[in-house]
């Protein structure tokens, strides 16, 4: 199925920032900016939710800290008790370096791992550069076009009349 | 920028001599109570076992007094350090996020010049209250009390040498606190970029001068009260305490000002910096508190080890429940609680545990001073409560009276516009 999309050129950071807070308003849905470079603010104009991999990484990091006390209790204290250096089998102490590390590694694990699973970021992924250029200097705003639904002509002056330098069409085939 | 003035109203300042004058009633009755009752409060507490209190003679007032005085007075003189240490790593930061709550830290240098007053005047008269190696006749080799281990120190532990080190650090700290601060009310007041690169210059000397007088001060002031050990953590547990205390402090301040309605530029991202600050040196201190007990714990060699055995077991466990509560109150809880992004940059979840952390760290600093001195007999009453809040007034009323001073918002700073914009 081939998807249509405007995109919207722009060569100036604050132009394109005040062009989503406007086209947003006049009720167009933008399917996604592509920029050169992290722009601040921009999660908050495009009303993209926060992520929420911090909570994946706080029961990653609870899964290994958990894990950690466990694997070392049982077996220090039940499996194979010995006596370490005249201390108790459950030590608890001596457990914590290796805590705090299975922790960290859980939590840091967890998260690229879920990270590239919901991004699907893997190596045959395919990504549609819209625009080449928005790896290089320019800021390309994609809008999908529904057939029949979208006024092309009003689309086309709404983004000029926020800044746009170019207004292009692409066609995408999945 | 528009400058902004705290102003002080003397129904503010009376608060705070009511505060001192409270602290000065209670400490007083607790006096009273413990010269004539001969410390029946300890004993309610304690729960000593008769083999213990048998010949044994319960540390008199005065002691407790002197060591009280000297405990908080270490407490806010770090806190009050801490505050010129902060500007100063912000300058040789660059950072600009900072600015605009600058003068904040910056304003808690001023307790500095009266703890250094308060500090000398304690050691002259407590001395012996406070410090066991301040004893003459553990130097004389034919006295029954001779200690060659402390002998052996003297070149280091003397009455004279403590003396001028104490008046060097001062010296040294108020010297560069006053050099920043005139620099900074001169930027003000000139404008341009010259006073920043010289505060920048003053500060990379200030950071030197600190790494080495935070270390050696801590010490001075508390590692020596227990003569015979020795940790080379000690400095950066010291420092540690200290900064998260300071930082707390800092945030606090800002707070509070933010919701009398000063501070209006200061939002959620510049709260949410401050809280990552506290809530990363609240780890910090935990780490740096772990990686001492867990060495000592595991050698378990008995000369090092005492010192966690005086806070956990001896003592008739009289320190046990700080011991855990210092654990709970400095790491346990701003950790679990400031750690998602929300609780960050709300200033009621700040106010929470910065509160929590600055009583923390009161009773770390108690946990580190009281089984060296007082032992058993230590108590949270009122003279504790007395002195602090004492000293709290005192720091308070030079806190405010610096803050005065100047406007609020540094209006010249070169980094002002991007402090006005953070964004995290």
């Amino acid at each position: 199925m081939n998807k249509k999309f405007v995109l919207g050129i722009y060569d100036d950071e604050d132009v394109l920032l005040h062009a989503i807070e406007n086209i947003r308003a006049a009720g167009t849905n933008i399917h996604d900016v592509f920029s050169p470079y992290p722009i601040h603010g921009i999660d908050d104009v495009l009303g993209i939710k926060r992520s929420r991999l911090p909570i994946v990484a706080f029961f990653c990091g609870l899964f290994g800290t958990s894990f950690a006390l466990w694997m070392q209790i049982w077996m220090l204290g039940f499996d194979w008790p010995m006596i370490i250096g005249g201390k108790p089998h459950i030590a608890l102490p001596s457990f914590i370096p290796v805590t705090f590390e299975l922790t960290v590694l859980c939590a840091a694990f967890g998260m690229v791992i879920t990270f590239f699973i919901v991004t699907r970021l893997k190596p045959s992924l395919k990504v549609n550069v819209f625009d080449k250029r928005s790896t290089d200097d320019k800021f390309v705003m994609a809008i999908e076009v529904n057939e029949g639904v979208t006024d092309m002509n009003a689309l086309n002056n709404l983004l000029r009349s926020n800044g746009a330098i170019e207004v292009n069409e692409k066609e995408v085939i999945r | 920028m528009t400058e902004e003035r705290l102003i002080i109203d003397r129904k503010t300042n009376n608060k705070f001599f009511m505060m001192i004058a409270i602290g000065v009633v209670l400490l007083i009755v607790g006096i009273l109570f413990m010269a004539l009752g001969g410390g029946g409060e300890h004993h309610a507490e304690g729960g000593h076992g008769e083999g213990a209190a048998a010949g044994h003679e319960v540390a008199s007032w005065s002691k407790r007094l002197w060591v009280n005085l000297w405990f908080n007075n270490v407490y806010f003189t770090g806190i009050s350090l801490v505050g010129v240490f902060f500007v100063a790593v912000q300058y040789v930061a660059y950072a600009g996020w900072s600015v605009l709550i600058k003068r904040i830290p910056e304003a808690l240098g001023y307790y500095l010049p009266i703890g250094g007053i308060i500090m000398i005047l304690v050691f002259v008269f407590g001395q012996h209250d406070i410090f066991h190696w301040t004893h003459e006749t553990l130097y004389d080799v034919n006295h029954p009390d001779y200690d060659p281990i402390i002998a052996g120190k003297s070149g280091y532990l003397n009455f004279w040498f403590f003396l001028i080190r104490m008046i060097i650090y001062f010296a040294l700290w108020i010297f560069f606190f006053n050099w920043l601060r005139k620099n900074s009310i001169n930027e003000d007041l000139q404008g341009g970029t010259s006073h920043y690169h010289q505060s920048i210059r003053i500060s990379a000397m200030f950071l030197v001068v600190f790494g080495i007088t935070s270390s050696t001060s801590a010490w001075d002031w508390v590692l020596s009260i227990d003569t015979h050990w020795f940790s080379t953590m000690f400095g950066w547990y010291v420092f540690a305490s200290w900064w998260v205390s300071g930082l707390a402090a800092t945030t606090l301040a800002v707070i509070i000002l933010k919701q009398n309605g000063y501070l209006k530029m200061v939002n959620a991202n510049h709260l949410h910096d401050l809280g990552k600050f506290v809530f990363a040196f609240s780890i910090f201190w935990t780490y740096v508190w772990f990686s001492q007990f867990m060495l000592y714990w595991y050698a378990n060699i008995p000369e090092e080890v005492i010192y966690f055995n005086e806070r956990l077991g001896g003592n008739g466990g009289h320190y046990k429940w700080i011991f855990f509560t210092n654990l709970i109150i400095n790491f346990a809880f701003p950790f679990l609680v400031l750690m998602t992004r929300d609780a960050k940059r709300q200033m009621i979840m700040l106010k929470i545990v910065t509160i929590a952390i600055l009583i923390g760290h009161w009773l770390d600093f108690y946990m580190m001073m009281m089984p060296g001195t007082l032992r058993g007999d230590a108590g949270i009453g009122l003279i504790e409560i007395g002195t602090t809040i004492t000293f709290l007034g005192i720091f308070l009323l030079a806190f405010t009276k610096g803050l005065t001073k100047a406007s609020l918002v540094p209006v010249n700073h070169p980094f002002l516009e991007e402090s006005v914009h953070h964004h995290v």
